[in-house]
């Protein structure tokens, strides 16, 4: 049964599709980690952990990327009550930027880092090893060359149809996450300007533009689910993105305490990073308000609840987790322990990696010509996946943040000389991480059965 | 309340909040750059020191350690490094050393793989490492543990 509005939405579904595939791996190599954590040798030299930590941390952002594009190819036509632009140049860009993907983690994985840098050329342009911009450059050139690609298609589309709110913020996010991705190939031999820079990339798409290509999904969503009116949900994505944004782009000062900054970005910082957690929470009271309101009870019970459950996540990860670390005095003892990881992990799970399952919950069944939504029973194997893949997640950050409670008791606190080595008190986190770790492969049974649900149908009455 | 607060002025307060605070990063941006010259010490980098961070770079020291906090949690931090292995007095010796001996095989210990780095690139990372200890991080990590 095709409920597709525009048949040009189709090309979400392979974006979609690889996203998942990238997410499996992603969360093998995080499960392979966590047990390095505790078994140091566990593959003996086969993969040494900086490889594992590049393939989990670019899986994941290029996982987020591909639902990110899909959910702009689906949604902006719908938008624009127009066909996209082109679609042949969004499915040869999907094979361009899986190739590139591809080709990248095989390269991370089957040949040591200083000889990839070496055949790519980084001594020409430097720009590998940092974290989370380790691509060789011919990569990120080529991930420029999708964006603008991306860009033009999606503009184009834009232009000749309707411009609705949820349009123009998604545009907005998107053009900025290309824009700040250009200073990844600014790389200057001082450290203290490499540093305050590479922010500009990671910071100002997690914490900036990133939240308004969040905030347009869910506002996309929540019409489709709720029947809201339009009016009242743009709106309220205006209010919340403006709060993100205006306590968001300062709030990079808490990224600058301890470089080689003057002191007012501790006030700075601190300041406006205490506000970041008022868009989140604005967003789950929208979110569970919208619902509550809604005037049709649309029969994908599923995407509703991903809409919800990522507005709760997104606000316990990015906005309490974030706050616990986020003041100046409480940083200078927190910071680049344990406690970041914590945040790390729940605040992206929360923020995007359930935003896209979001849409992808909406969209899939439409886009594989399921109808409005899935069987039941898919939709109940979905909400195992839901729960399994957010308790675990729940956990893995409580774990972490005990370890990095006591990593900050032991290693920080203490004057020099009674203070604990880093190893010695790795050492003693071991209980932490092993708990982690079986939190990880309930995680882990949550995307098994959130896969399993693409697959499962009604059962046959004989 | 609410019909009178409507989307066209929600609107603008994200255009002209956005713009205006984006302005204000903009120009204590501005500020910070032509502070830094006096708490990075960039008079004191030197070709070695260049070479020791393209080394620091190629090989992906990050994916395992932090560097002033940033980075992966999974090994010491090597900020203040040469500090707490001898420095002026005892780090490149130290150094050396413990670059050669990897990876150190203790059963069930997080491993430092083997890079291969001759003399001469383990005194540029030395150097690197020695000029990142010497910058004004506004005095961070707490102790000498980092």
């Amino acid at each position: 049964m095709n409920t597709l509005k525009y048949q040009s939405q189709a090309v979400a579904k392979p974006y979609f599709i690889f996203a998942m595939i990238l997410f499996v791996g992603q969360i093998l190599f995080g499960l392979l980690m966590g047990l390095q954590y505790v078994v140091g040798d566990i593959v003996g030299g086969l993969i040494p952990f900086n490889v594992a930590r590049m393939v989990h941390t670019n899986l994941l952002i290029v996982w987020l990327l591909f639902g990110f594009m899909g959910a702009a190819y689906y949604l902006v036509p719908e938008e624009a009550e127009t066909e996209l632009h082109s679609p042949k140049l969004a499915i040869a860009l999907f094979w361009i930027f899986a190739a590139a993907g591809v080709l990248t983690i095989l390269g991370y994985l089957f040949v040591p880092y200083a000889t990839l840098a070496h055949i790519t050329g980084n001594d020409l342009w430097p720009t590998m090893g940092r974290e989370f911009l380790e691509q060789p450059t011919i990569t990120k050139i080529g991930i420029v060359v999708v964006a603008l690609g991306f860009l033009y298609n999606l503009g184009m589309t834009i232009l000749k149809g309707r411009k609705t709110a949820i349009n123009m913020v998604l545009m907005t996010g998107l053009i900025g996450l290309a824009v700040f991705f250009l200073f990844a190939f600014y790389n200057p031999t001082n450290l203290a300007l490499d540093k305050y820079f590479w922010w500009f990339v990671v910071h100002l798409w997690v914490e900036g533009v990133w939240e308004l290509i969040m905030g347009a999904i869910l506002a996309f969503v929540l019409i489709k689910v709720t029947g809201v009116d339009r009016e009242v949900i743009e709106k309220w994505l205006y209010v919340i993105i403006a709060m993100a944004l205006i306590s968001g782009i300062l709030g990079t000062g808490h990224h600058f305490y301890w470089l080689m900054t003057p002191a007012y970005w501790q006030w700075v910082g601190s300041i406006f990073s205490a506000i970041e957690p008022l868009p989140f929470f604005a967003m789950v009271l929208y979110a569970f308000n919208m619902v509550n309101r809604r005037r049709r009870e649309h029969p994908n019970k599923a995407a509703t609840l991903w809409a919800l459950g990522t507005s709760v996540m997104a606000f316990l990860g990015a906005g309490v987790w974030g706050f616990l670390h986020t003041l100046a005095p409480v940083n200078y003892f927190t910071h680049g322990t344990q406690i970041t990881a914590a945040h790390g992990h729940m605040a992206f799970y929360g923020a995007y990696a359930m935003i896209v399952m979001t849409i992808m919950s909406y969209a899939m069944p439409k886009l594989r010509g399921v109808g409005e939504a899935n069987c039941n029973r898919a939709q109940v194997t979905e909400m195992w996946g839901f729960w399994l893949m957010t308790v675990g997640m729940v956990f893995i950050t409580l774990f972490l943040t005990g370890a990095g409670v006591l990593q900050v008791w032991l290693q920080r606190l203490p004057e020099s000389g009674e203070a604990l080595s880093f190893m010695a008190t790795q050492d003693k986190l071991a209980i932490f991480y092993w708990l982690r770790e079986i939190a990880g492969v309930v995680f882990l049974l949550g995307l098994i059965a959130y896969i399993a649900s693409f697959f499962v149908k009604e059962k046959q009455v004989a | 309340m609410s019909e009178r607060f409507t989307k066209g002025m929600a609107r603008n307060i994200y255009y002209g909040g956005s713009v205006f605070f984006f302005l204000i990063f903009l120009a204590l941006t501005f500020h910070t750059t032509k502070e830094m010259p006096k708490r990075d010490h960039r008079e004191n980098i030197t070709e070695s020191v260049v070479r020791g961070k393209a080394l620091w770079e190629d090989n992906n020291c990050i994916g395992c350690h932090t560097l002033i906090g940033e980075g992966a949690y999974f090994a010491p931090e090597l900020a203040n490094v040469y500090d707490r292995r001898g420095g002026e007095a005892g780090f490149k010796a130290f150094f050396n050393g413990w670059m050669k001996a990897q990876p150190l095989n203790i059963p069930g210990r997080r491993q430092m793989p083997q890079f291969n780095l001759n003399d001469q690139e383990i005194d540029d990372l030395a150097e690197f490492l020695k000029w990142t200890s010497e910058m004004d991080d506004n005095n961070w990590p707490p102790n000498i543990e980092g």
